[in-house]
C-alpha cells in the first residue's frame, strides 16, 4: 500500500516546478495580463516537456500518462498561476477526441502546435444562448468557451452530441473575466459547418469529471501558493516591533488555512487515481473534489489576502492573480452548489 | 499510488472474518460494565487471538506479534464493519501501557501491563487541574518525599472514570524550585489510598463523564514513580501525542454522516422527505466532501507508517482540529434535519437514535475543547507545522 505520488511522478513534479520557477514569473503573468505577449510561448515550453500530450497515446506523439500524473501537473501549474490551455486542450480536448476515436488532431495537440478549445456550457448548464444543429451546421451562441486562442473548438450540445468546428468558420469574441491566466470567449455560429465527433453523452460527462478534477488540483496549487505567501509575508512584516506572524490572530488564520488545505492534497490525488484505477468511484470523487476545493480555495484566497493586509489588496504583490484563478475554477464547469447536486444525484439521493 | 493491501493480507482478513463469525455471540452487551466477568472473558479471548494488545510482548501478557500496521487496520475495519466489540480500551490500555513499555522499570512492566490490558486494573489519568489546562505544565499538585513515601496534596479535574478506577497515573510537582517543565514527576498509586476524594463533575450532556479528584496527605510508596524525578513532563508528552489523533476517526465521521442521510430519508415535513429539500441535501453533500477529505488524509497517514520516506507531519497535526470540528457539524445537521423533533433528549419517547444526536453534538464540543483545545491545536500547527514564531513570553510576575 502506498498512498502518494510515485518516484516518477515526484520527478515530473520536481522538473516542472523548476521550469515554472524560472520561466513563469509574476512578471510574465503580468505581461500576459496586459496582452503584451500571448500565452502561446509558455504553452510551447510546456509542450516541449511533454505536458501538452500528457494523456495522449504514445502512438499519437503523447506521453500516455494517467490522471494522477495530470493532477500533479495541474497542482504545479496552479501554484505558478501559469497561463495556458492545459485544462481545455491537454485534458478535456485530448481525452474526448481520443476516446471518440477522432485521433487526427492529437499529434498536433501533443506538439503544442494545435489548440482545441472546449465549449461545453450548453451541456454543463447553459445560462444564456443555446447552440442548435441542422444538417451538420451549428447556429446560435456558446458563452465562456475555454481558450480564446484555440485553432478549433469542441462544442457540446445540451443532448451530449459534440461537434468540432475550425476557428476560421466561426465568429469569436474574447471575453474579459477576472482571471487573465486562462482565456475564454464567446462563439457565434450561423449555419456554421461542423463535424460530429461523438453522440455519447457519457463520454462528455466523463470529460467534464476529468476537467473538474484538474480544476480541483489547480485550486489546490494556487491555494498552497497563497498560504505559503501569507506565512512568508507574516514573518517579514513587522508591526508593534514584532513580526505579525508572531501574533496568535495571524497564526490562527494560517493554521486554519493549513488545516483545511492539507487534506485536499490527499483528496485530489485520490480523485486522479480513481480515473486510473477505480472507475466506479471517479465521477463522484471528481464532483466532491471540485466542490470541496472550491470552498477551501475561496477561504484560503480570502484569508491569505487578509494576512497581507492592505498590501494584499494592491496590485503590487500580485496575489490577486491567484485569488482570481481560484475564483475562476470555482464557477467554471459547475458552481459548487451545482456540482454537489450532481454528487447527490450520482448517489441516488435525488432525481436530476 | 497503490491502495491495495496486497494478496498476502487477504488470508489474514479471512481469518479475522471467521473469528468474528465464530465468536460474535459471545461479545459483552450494554449491561456488562467495566468490571463484569463478561468483559474480562471477552478481553482474554481477544488477546489470545491477537485482536487486542496485539504487539505487546507476550512476557507481559500481550499477544506478542510484530507490529504490522496493515494487520491492525484490517482488524479495525472488520470489527467496525461487523459492529464487533473491540474490547476494553480505557486510558490505562491506550495511554499508560505504551509509556510503561518504553519508560517503566522491569518491575512496573511485570506488575501492571498484564493486569491493565486484561481489564483487571482500571486506570484513570490525573493531569489537568483547575489552574492548569492548556498550560498543563503549570500544575501545582505537589508531592513531597517523607521517608519512603510521597505525600501528595492538591486537586485534579477532568478525570474520567475516576469513580471506577483502581489506580491513577498522575502528574505531580516534586521539584518546586526547578523550571516548570522540569519539576514534574509521573506517579502511580491506588485510588483507595486514604486521603483521596472523588466528586463527579456533571457536564452539559447531563452525565458525569468526568470527575474532580482531591488529594489530602495521600501517602504513596517512593518507588511508584515512572522515570526519574523531574522527568514527568517528557513521559506525559509521549502519551498526549497518542491521545490527539484518536479523538476523531474519519470512519466514525462517515458512519454518522450515513446516519444523517438515513434520517433525511425517514423524516419528513408535511409528507415530503427531508432528503427532497435541496438546502438540507446541499449541507449533507458539503459535509460529505469534508469527511472524504479526512478519510483520504487518513489513508495518507497510514501509508506514511509503511513508507517511511513520506512526510506527513502537517497532515497528522491537523487531524484533531479538523476532525472534531467536522464531527460536531455532522451531529448538528442530524439535529437540524429533525427540527423540533431534534430537541428531544433523555427519556423523551419521541427521540431518534436514543437521543444520540444532541448528546454527541454536545460531547464533541467537549472534545473540541478537551485533549488540547482547537486554539492550542492552531498554535501547534502554525508553530511546528508552518514554522511561525511563538508568542513572545511575558516575564513572569514577581512572587508576592
Amino acid at each position: 500500500m502506498e498512498f502518494g505520488l510515485s518516484q516518477d511522478q515526484l520527478l515530473l513534479d520536481d522538473s516542472l516546478r523548476k521550469y515554472l520557477s524560472t520561466e513563469v514569473s509574476l512578471e510574465s503573468v503580468r505581461k500576459v495580463a496586459a496582452s503584451d505577449v500571448s500565452d502561446n510561448d509558455m504553452w510551447r515550453g510546456l509542450a516541449d516537456m511533454g505536458l501538452a500530450g500528457i494523456v495522449i497515446p504514445e502512438a499519437h506523439g503523447g506521453a500516455e500518462l494517467g490522471m494522477l500524473d495530470a493532477v500533479a501537473v495541474a497542482e504545479a501549474l496552479g501554484y505558478a498561476a501559469c497561463p495556458g490551455p492545459f485544462l481545455s486542450t491537454a485534458i478535456m480536448g485530448a481525452h474526448l477526441l481520443n476516446r471518440a476515436g477522432a485521433t487526427d488532431p492529437l499529434a498536433g495537440m501533443a506538439s503544442g502546435d494545435y489548440r482545441v478549445g472546449v465549449a461545453f456550457s450548453d451541456f454543463v448548464g447553459a445560462r444564456k444562448g443555446q447552440v442548435t444543429e441542422v444538417n451538420s451546421q451549428l447556429s446560435g451562441q456558446s458563452l465562456y468557451a475555454l481558450d480564446a486562442d484555440a485553432d478549433a473548438y469542441l462544442v457540446a450540445l445540451a443532448d451530449g452530441r459534440v461537434y468540432m468546428v475550425e476557428t476560421e468558420h466561426l465568429a469569436r469574441q474574447s471575453l474579459t473575466t477576472i482571471d487573465v491566466t486562462r482565456s475564454v470567449c464567446e462563439l457565434n455560429f450561423s449555419q456554421t459547418p461542423a463535424c460530429l465527433v461523438t453522440d455519447d453523452a457519457q463520454l462528455v460527462r466523463d470529460t467534464i469529471y476529468r476537467g473538474r478534477t484538474i480544476q480541483a488540483a489547480d485550486t489546490l496549487g494556487a491555494a498552497q501558493y497563497m498560504l505559503d505567501q501569507a506565512v512568508a509575508y507574516s514573518l517579514d512584516r513587522k508591526q508593534f516591533n514584532r513580526a505579525i506572524g508572531s501574533f496568535q490572530a495571524v497564526k490562527h488564520m494560517c493554521a486554519e488555512m493549513a488545516s483545511q488545505l492539507e487534506p485536499c492534497r490527499s483528496f485530489v490525488w485520490y480523485a486522479g487515481h480513481a480515473f486510473d484505477e477505480m472507475d466506479n468511484e471517479a465521477a463522484l470523487t471528481a464532483c466532491h473534489a471540485k466542490a470541496h476545493l472550491a470552498e477551501v480555495g475561496q477561504f484560503v484566497a480570502k484569508t491569505s489576502t487578509e494576512v497581507h493586509g492592505g498590501m494584499g489588496f494592491t496590485d503590487l504583490v500580485g496575489l490577486h492573480y491567484w485569488f482570481k484563478r481560484i475564483g475562476f475554477n470555482r464557477q467554471l464547469l459547475g458552481s459548487p452548489e451545482q456540482v454537489r447536486h450532481e454528487a447527490a444525484r450520482l448517489q441516488g439521493l435525488c432525481d436530476a | 499510488m497503490d491502495l491495495s493491501y496486497g494478496h498476502e493480507y487477504d488470508t489474514f482478513r479471512e481469518e479475522v472474518k471467521s473469528f468474528i463469525q465464530a465468536h460474535k455471540h459471545k461479545q459483552p452487551g450494554p449491561g456488562d460494565g467495566l468490571k463484569s466477568p463478561a468483559l474480562r472473558e471477552w478481553q482474554r479471548l481477544l488477546i489470545e487471538n491477537g485482536y487486542h494488545s496485539r504487539t505487546i510482548p507476550s512476557e507481559y501478557g500481550g499477544f506478542g506479534a510484530e507490529p504490522d500496521i496493515i494487520k491492525s487496520r484490517i482488524i479495525a475495519e472488520e470489527f467496525g464493519a461487523a459492529r464487533m466489540h473491540r474490547g476494553f480500551n480505557g486510558q490505562g490500555v491506550t495511554m499508560l501501557t505504551p509509556v510503561l513499555l518504553e519508560m517503566g522499570s522491569e518491575t512496573q512492566k511485570q506488575a501492571f501491563v498484564g493486569p491493565t490490558i486484561n481489564a483487571e486494573i482500571i486506570w484513570c489519568q490525573g493531569y489537568s487541574e483547575p489552574g492548569a489546562g492548556s498550560d498543563l505544565a503549570s500544575l501545582t499538585t505537589k508531592a513531597e518525599l517523607d521517608g519512603d513515601e510521597w505525600v501528595i496534596n492538591g486537586q485534579k479535574i477532568w478525570t474520567s472514570t475516576a469513580h471506577h478506577a483502581d489506580w491513577i497515573f498522575c502528574l505531580v510537582r516534586t521539584e518546586p524550585d526547578a523550571p516548570k517543565h522540569l519539576g514534574i514527576s509521573f506517579l502511580l498509586f491506588r485510588m483507595d489510598t486514604p486521603g483521596i476524594e472523588i466528586r463527579p463533575l456533571v457536564d452539559m450532556t447531563g452525565d458525569a463523564n468526568f470527575n474532580e479528584v482531591f488529594f489530602t496527605d495521600v501517602r504513596v510508596p517512593k518507588d511508584q514513580i515512572v522515570g526519574e524525578r523531574g522527568q514527568g513532563w517528557q513521559v506525559a508528552n509521549a502519551i498526549l501525542g497518542h491521545e490527539r489523533g484518536s479523538l476523531a476517526t474519519p470512519d466514525a465521521a462517515l458512519n454518522r454522516l450515513n446516519g444523517v442521510a438515513r434520517l433525511m430519508r425517514e423524516e419528513s415535513i408535511n409528507g415530503t422527505p427531508i432528503m427532497d429539500n435541496p438546502i438540507f441535501r446541499d449541507r449533507l453533500m458539503k459535509l460529505e466532501g469534508r469527511a472524504l477529505a479526512m478519510q483520504y488524509n487518513d489513508m495518507r497517514l497510514l501509508s506514511a507508517k509503511i513508507n517511511k520516506n513520506q512526510d506527513v507531519r502537517l497532515a497528522a497535526m491537523i487531524v484533531k482540529l479538523a476532525g472534531t470540528e467536522l464531527r460536531h457539524e455532522i451531529e448538528c445537521l442530524g439535529i437540524d434535519v429533525m427540527g423540533e423533533i431534534g430537541l428531544g433528549y433523555g427519556d423523551n419517547p419521541h427521540v431518534r437514535g436514543h437521543g444520540a444526536w444532541q448528546y454527541q453534538y454536545m460531547f464533541y464540543l467537549g472534545l473540541i475543547i478537551g485533549g488540547g483545545t482547537s486554539q492550542i491545536q492552531k498554535n501547534i500547527i502554525s508553530e511546528r507545522g508552518l514554522g511561525m514564531p511563538k508568542e513572545p513570553k511575558i516575564p513572569a510576575a514577581s512572587a508576592k
